[in-house]
């Protein structure tokens, strides 16, 4: 195993523990002191950082939101001035208001340092051409790749996102042995690729995709890994926490999340109480040192789970699973709580239907309706309408026994639903509308 | 005559039922100078299946698989008819009294006179059963 930091990656947990409370208490008489915002919030709160006696009484702090950002548009809880930053990320308000992060010079080094060691685990290095494939600009996926894959000595291939005929051509020409992409994006360019008669496989040197921004499945990753001739790894992070962070190592077992960056909590997102490892529930991430916008307990909104034995590379940092799906994005169906992601899981088990699909929700009378449209995998042919009536009833089946609601099913030409090069949008809810 | 001779390629088409799907299939066939011979719809709630009988069945599958169809080749025979009252009745005849179960059928006429297009499910064994019962089969070169 290859490892950035050894000294801090391999660290026995105790000593990781003892760091990690060294930095909390810290962080807190720190924001305390210096922080209009924070302060308030502690005194709501009854808190005081002299409360704050070992690590466990992270619990006693406030909860920050995405909300807090959005009403302090777009500086105010900051906590460096102008002067100090050294650069601003703008998040997409698709969900709401934008929302901005500064950066001090340390901000960027912390976040460059956690993206060279996660590349560094899932097997990247100096003499890889890393294909950046996510936006460059105001969104941190480009910028935050970008500086990441550099500091690691792999070359960097700047493509960004759009022109998907181009960035094939160059993949092939310039050998790109990496990409850093959503994986809808990346299923995306396998097909485009198809189409001018190219195989990600067979014609390019591609062997690693790191994917994320948005959540997918086991199912999607075994599918893409043999489909494309890649290893396939989830990748983390949100412009709130930096940008994208950390990634899985080599063993694909969850995200590796650096503690001495990091302390993860997973909370029951109604009691608000700390679950224990392995159980489901809403992902809370304190940011240890950060400068200009620290970040306390802050819900993401993200849905996951967490292992805190020492993972088969040797990394001694907890991992977080794969995201399932989100507090907010998750669909209430007649009172049954439904994720996109378990859509997805039900459809990848089934040959005969492609990636894509699109989930429509309406309201009927006084019952919500739910249609999933999918793609047909056009691998496959038909001729008989049998055939294609007993490939709808097994998705409706499939998706039944995943989600315990019915959902009536269309099946659509391939290439007929919309295609997104950032994240995509899988849920159309006219309940909304 | 070898039976293979009588086996002809259709070619058959997942599509949406959704207007200007029809248009977009016989749009791209056109271009590529390909002629269809005979075609049918067939149709469940919300899809069909296009069927049809091309002089270029392997330029057509290309053509539509490149276009991001999905399209299937099947095999079908074709059954000469007379273009008369009663052309029908003596061909189905034939064909219930070999045996003969039919997955699906459509028809045309024209100059090779009325012609009765059959899908079954043992098509070799169906053509020596058709070609010993004294009905007329076309041949695939008819077609393509």
């Amino acid at each position: 195993m290859v490892c950035w930091d050894p000294r801090i990656e391999e660290m026995p947990k105790e000593e990781l523990r003892r760091m990690q409370y060294k930095l909390l208490k810290s962080l807190v008489y720190r924001l305390y002191s210096f922080s209009p915002f924070y302060h308030d919030r502690m005194k709501e709160q009854k808190v005081h950082p002299d409360d704050i006696r070992e690590l466990a009484d992270v619990r006693k702090l406030p909860f920050m939101f995405k909300r807090d950002l959005r009403d302090n548009y777009p500086d105010r809880i900051f906590t460096a001035s102008q002067e100090e930053l050294v650069r601003y990320h703008v998040s997409s308000g698709t969900t709401g208001k934008p929302t901005v992060v500064g950066y001090t010079q340390n901000d960027i080094d912390l976040w460059t340092t956690s993206l060279a060691r996660a590349l560094t685990s899932a097997g990247l290095g100096r003499g890889d051409v890393i294909q950046v494939s996510y936006g460059y600009g105001l969104f941190t996926g480009g910028l935050g790749m970008h500086y990441g894959a550099e500091r690691i000595g792999a070359t960097v291939l700047p493509t960004s996102v759009g022109n998907t005929e181009r960035q094939i051509e160059l993949m092939q020409d310039l050998r790109a042995t990496a990409i850093a992409c959503t994986p809808s994006y990346l299923l995306h360019i396998g097909e485009v690729a198809e189409k001018m008669g190219i195989s990600i496989k067979k014609d390019t040197e591609l062997r690693t995709g790191i994917l994320g921004a948005e959540p997918w499945t086991e199912g999607m990753r075994n599918r893409m890994q043999d489909w494309l001739g890649i290893k396939a790894y989830d990748i983390y992070g949100t412009s709130e926490l930096s940008g994208p962070m950390f990634t899985e190592c080599t063993e694909q077992k969850g995200f590796h999340l650096w503690s001495d960056i990091a302390l993860a909590e997973i909370i029951d997102p109604k009691t608000e109480e700390p679950l224990e490892p392995g159980e489901k529930g809403e992902l809370t991430i304190t940011i240890l040192r950060k400068e200009a916008l620290p970040m306390i307990r802050y819900r993401i909104g993200d849905i996951t789970s967490m292992e805190d034995s020492t993972c088969p590379c040797g990394r001694t940092h907890p991992r977080i699973n794969r995201i399932t799906g989100r507090v907010d994005d998750m669909l209430i169906i007649r009172g049954i709580n439904v994720f996109p992601s378990q859509v997805e899981y039900a459809l990848m088990a089934i040959p005969e239907v492609g990636q894509h699909f699109q989930i429509v929700v309406e309201r009927k009378g006084a019952l919500d309706d739910m249609l999933v449209r999918v793609e047909l995998n056009k691998e496959f042919s038909f001729d008989k309408i049998t055939d294609l009536m007993q490939v709808r009833q097994t998705v409706e089946h499939r998706i039944r026994n995943s989600l315990n609601v019915n959902a009536d099913v269309e099946l659509v030409e391939p290439g007929s639903l919309p295609r997104y090069e950032g994240k995509s949008k899988k849920v159309v809810d006219k309940r909304l509308m | 005559m070898e039976t293979k001779n009588f086996i002809i390629r259709q070619i058959s088409i997942f599509s949406e039922n959704r207007p200007g799907r029809l248009a977009a299939i016989a749009h791209a066939l056109g271009e590529e100078n390909i002629n269809i011979l005979a075609f049918s719809i067939a149709e469940a709630n919300g899809f069909g299946v296009v069927r049809a009988l091309v002089d270029h069945p392997e330029k057509a599958h290309e053509k539509l698989q490149s276009l991001g169809f999905n399209i299937a080749f099947t095999d079908v025979i074709a059954v000469k008819m007379k273009d008369q009252p009663g052309g029908l009745y003596e061909v189905a005849k034939v064909l219930g009294d070999a045996g003969i179960n039919i997955e699906y059928s459509y028809a045309y006429s024209g100059k090779e006179g009325a012609v009765l297009i059959l899908r079954v499910d043992q098509v070799e064994d169906a053509i020596k059963k058709i070609r010993n019962s004294g009905a007329t089969l076309l041949e695939r070169s008819v077609f393509h």
